[in-house]
């Protein structure tokens, strides 16, 4: 590729662009939910992940499918962090703003960087949606604005338009085209490739020509606009970033999560069972999944939450690996159920895709506030493992652990996920089925001496005994059992003792996972511990402060319940320990009760993700 | 990766005593649950299947504690869920024969949302519930299908709430099987279990059950001689609706779209049929005590429509024969690029 590219400006005049070489960009896709910028950031993280740059991506939009037209309720963002470079978080900053009207400047402008560039579509800079968008008068021509930021203005719909024009489309049909117009622009901007888009244009409207040539004339209109017009100055060249060798994909963590409970009832040759409810930002797993029954995947939409968790236990009682899945107010619904699983030792895994609460709270918003109701949130002493998934990609092996425990230890699993692992996604070097480790479960099917409740002495798991298997039949239930055979009991000390047996059984998980890997020094000053979705913002914040120099440290609990055996140790091995989290110190309360060690929670509960600076900021306050 | 019944029952002789579990049973003295369990346990024999092929599925309630003293697999739940439960039950086990235990409290309170879902999906489950019109586990509240002005523990005054009709109900949900016994007829409850156990699809039996604690004799207007014989109608295929004492006989027939109360073999009796598919008829029938007649007893409705589990296996299994299940392929779908550094 030349450092130059001549172009011939909209006026005729030749012009001279400079090829100017980045090492990460950040931009956002801002406008309307209607304007299509979920899909155009979608479109744009593809072209950026196949130009070979580590990405990560945010998608951020309201609850309200069409708030009204122009207002600050209906803006919804795409934000895209590219680099050659190794990154872990979708950008503290942007470098790109696209607005694609006043609402979506206003709500957005404060993420840009001092310098960065805002691309304002002139079009929908009107009166009205000044009003819409609560401003007094027009944004762009603030001076303030201008000397702050590089603003560029393009009358994207106008343009849009134009272009379309011969097509004789309806105008709401040929302006709800200017997103792809937009991200043809981006494209140039970026030196990104249109061919894959392209044919994705083809083949999703491939039924309808004319919305396929619409959208493909307007993606090449942007894209030649950047390239003539002289308000479009440099074009920007972001290199391959140096990473594994391989096959890849874009992976967001809800299809993730998906793909891994396919591999783990495959590696188990059972019948998978999703029983689930829609709710956001949980339904796409139930949506992808749903596509895939050729992998014996029965999925079933029941009625509410308490009927999807009550079928998909009694699917796990039939024999089926049981999944059930939601969010925060689903998982509440689903509690006696979950304690039912407890109290009847069957395996199924419950899901749980946090978002900001509580009750409706912010339901597109990430949170990861639901960790002491997955601890604790059942009646009486009924403890469940917890599993948490750290990275989009990661879902897929978390799902796949959370199985294999509820199946060995035949339990209910709970699997924390959140809106921002959920949407989010980066680039992911596919596994091997075959490297997975082996998984083998047995249906028990020997009536010599067959007691329900009779256990394995090691793990102290009873049998999964199905219906169906000759001579085995028993009766189970929530009513407190006898141990061995399972009949009800009302006896005192064997309540006592079914309770810390179910307990011991829990506990006893910490055998069978791995230690606690520190990333960096074994011990020193700060130990940063995280669990969950903040995995990227906390790593990528400890190797800069490490690249510093600083003693800091960085521990990632994918396991919550058990702890790691070594955790303990591990936290003593440094003078301080930090934990930052979503939330108001859940993870902090736990560490605390158990150990009896203080540590410092860093907490924020904006329904948004930690940015990096926020995070060195905090850890650079305990060096 | 199917799960197998491990046997197929060819050539099985079982006996009522086969079906009785180990454990004490303890409902009160009395009680109609007795009755019912034994009704159960006669007709079960007589389907030539092997006992570990049935699933026996309870809620909460007095009703609900039905599985343990059966000899077969067992689910005691939670409060109105055991039509959930046992949906998963089915789903991945379509071979199964699934029981539904439950009462009027348990079935049409706290988990009518499941039953009605249940029956609009045609789930190949049996659902019996026991309604004796009160809460007995929990000693004496009203439940859903206690009368207006029904004195309890926690209506001294009068419970001031409409009754729920179950049959209706479950015309108005689309149930392909509709019928209604009593605890004490045990030739009428075996015959209508009989029906129940043969039905693919859900299967829905209102079985009037006296409550001998809490709400003694509520049904005794339709199971007292001297009473029963004018105020319960007995529904058979293809006969003419006619109930009443030898010397009284009556006849119904439709006139308007309700139903009237005629003197036997005057013109336009209504002649009974279980294939009401539209359900016009079915919920007319279902509303006949509520117009001054008598109270039914018998199948109000057997209709075949495809069951949940049989449409969703089919999907399974076409898309299984079609799709294959290479998990690297899964994974590698979409776009995807090779890295090269």
């Amino acid at each position: 590729m030349s450092d130059q590219s001549e172009g011939s400006g909209g006026n005729g005049r030749p012009q001279k662009k400079e090829l100017v070489e980045v090492e990460a960009v950040a931009i956002r896709f801002a406008g309307d939910s209607g304007d299509g910028m979920q899909l155009t950031g979608d479109r744009f993280s593809n072209a950026s992940a196949i130009a070979g740059n580590d990405l990560r991506t945010f998608p951020d939009f309201p609850a309200e499918i069409r708030a009204p037209v122009g207002t600050l309720a209906g803006v919804s963002a795409f934000q895209i962090n590219f680099s050659s470079d190794d990154i872990h978080t979708p950008g503290d900053a942007l470098d790109v703003l696209v607005a694609m009207n006043p609402a979506a400047m206003k709500a957005n402008i404060e993420d840009l960087k001092r310098g960065g560039t805002l691309i304002a579509n002139t079009d929908n800079f009107t009166k009205k949606n000044f009003q819409k968008a609560e401003i007094e008068s027009n944004p762009l021509e603030d001076e303030e604005l201008r000397n702050k930021y590089n603003v560029i203005e393009v009358n994207i719909t106008g343009l849009t338009r134009n272009a379309l024009s011969d097509l004789k489309l309806k105008s709401n049909l040929a302006d709800r085209c200017k997103n792809f117009f937009a991200l043809g622009l981006a494209f140039w901007m970026y030196s990104r490739p249109m061919e894959q888009t392209k044919d994705w244009i083809k083949e999703k409207f491939g039924s309808r020509s004319e919305i396929v040539e619409a959208n493909t004339r307007a993606l090449e209109s942007g894209y030649y606009f950047g390239e003539n017009a002289e308000i479009m100055v440099n074009q920007y060249r972001v290199n391959e970033a140096t990473y594994p060798e391989g096959k890849y994909r874009n992976i967001s963590g809800n299809v993730a999560v998906a793909y891994g409970f396919i591999a783990a009832a495959k590696k188990l040759g059972l019948k998978l069972f999703w029983g689930a409810y829609p709710i956001t930002p949980a339904s796409d797993v139930l949506h992808e999944l749903s596509k895939h029954k050729n992998f014996g995947v029965y999925t079933f939409q029941a009625e509410d939450e308490i009927a999807a968790s009550s079928a998909t236990l009694g699917a796990a009682y039939a024999g089926a690996l049981g999944v059930t899945c939601s969010s925060g107010p689903g998982i509440a619904l689903k509690s006696e159920a979950v304690g039912l699983a407890v109290m009847t030792e069957l395996p199924m895994v419950i899901l749980n895709v946090q978002r900001a609460g509580p009750s409706t709270g912010l339901p597109t918003k990430t949170e990861q506030a639901d960790l002491l109701m997955a601890m604790y949130g059942r009646n009486s002493e009924s403890p469940i493992p917890i599993v948490a998934a750290k990275t989009p990609s990661d879902c897929y092996f978390a799902a796949i652990e959370a199985s294999r425990i509820a199946v060995k230890y035949m339990t209910p699993v709970m699997l924390l996920s959140d809106g921002y692992l959920a949407n989010g996604s980066e680039p992911w070097l596919l596994p091997s089925y075959c490297d997975l480790p082996e998984m083998t479960v047995k249906h028990h099917d020997d009536p010599k001496n067959f007691v329900p409740y009779g256990r394995d002495p090691e793990t102290l798991a009873r049998p999964w005994a199905i219906p169906g298997t000759t001579g085995l039949q028993h009766r189970i239930g929530g009513i407190e059992k006898q141990d061995g055979t399972g009949n009800v009991s009302y006896d005192p000390a064997n309540h006592e003792h079914m309770v810390i047996t179910r307990a011991e059984k829990v506990a006893r998980i910490a055998n069978d996972i791995p230690p606690a890997e520190i990333l960096g020094e074994k011990s020193g000053k700060v130990l940063v511990v995280g669990w969950g979705g903040t995995f990227g913002a906390i790593a990528a914040a400890v190797e800069a402060l490490q690249a510093r120099g600083a003693s800091v440290s960085h521990v990632h609990l994918t396991h919550l319940n058990p702890f790691p055996k070594n955790f303990k140790e591990v936290l003593e091995s440094f003078e301080k320990v930090i934990v930052p989290e979503l939330n108001l110190g859940q993870l902090i309360k736990i560490i605390r009760s158990e150990f009896v060690i203080d540590v410092v929670g860093y907490n924020k509960v904006q329904g948004k993700p930690f940015k990096v600076s926020e995070i060195i900021t905090k850890i650079e306050e305990l060096l | 990766m199917g799960i197998q019944a491990k046997s197929n029952g060819v050539g099985l002789k079982l006996s009522r005593k086969d079906f009785q579990s180990d454990q004490t049973v303890r409902w009160c003295p009395g009680c109609g649950d007795y009755a019912i369990l034994a009704g159960v346990q006669r007709i079960l024999p007589e389907l030539g299947m092997p006992k570990e092929n049935f699933v026996f599925v309870g809620g909460i309630g007095c009703a609900a504690r039905f599985p343990y003293y059966m000899d077969t697999f067992g689910f005691h739940t939670i409060h109105g869920r055991a039509p959930a439960v046992a949906t998963g039950i089915k789903v991945t086990q379509p071979e199964l024969s699934v029981w539904v235990i439950s009462g009027d409290g348990d079935a049409l309170s706290i988990g009518g949302n499941h039953l009605i879902h249940a029956m609009r999906r045609n789930i190949g489950i049996k659902i019996l519930l026991f309604n004796n019109r009160i809460y007995g586990l929990t000693k004496g509240q009203y439940s859903p299908t206690s009368q207006v002005g029904s004195k309890t523990k926690s209506t001294p005054a009068g419970s001031i709430d409409y009754p729920i009709h179950p049959i209706s109900l479950a015309v108005g949900a689309e149930c392909t099987f509709i019928a209604r016994t009593v605890d004490r007829d045990q030739k009428h409850m075996a015959e209508i279990l009989s029906a129940v156990a043969k039905h693919e699809g859900t299967a829905f039996v209102e079985i009037l059950q006296n409550c001998i604690v809490f709400n003694d004799g509520v049904w005794h207007e339709y199971t007292e001689k001297g009473l029963k014989e004018q105020n319960v109608l007995y529904l058979e295929e293809g006969k003419p609706l006619v109930y009443g004492p030898e010397a009284d006989r009556k006849s119904v027939r439709l006139h308007d779209f309700r139903p009237e109360f005629v003197e036997e073999g005057s013109p336009g009796a209504t002649v009974h049929r279980t294939d009401d598919e539209e359900g016009t008829y079915v919920h007319m029938l279902s509303r006949l005590e509520s117009e001054g007649g008598p109270v039914p007893l018998g199948i109000f409705r057997d209709i075949q429509r495809p069951a949940y589990e049989a449409l969703l296996g089919d999907q399974v299994t076409s898309a299984m024969e079609g799709g294959g299940d290479d998990v690297d392929a899964l994974l590698a779908s979409g776009d995807t690029w090779d890295h090269k550094n």
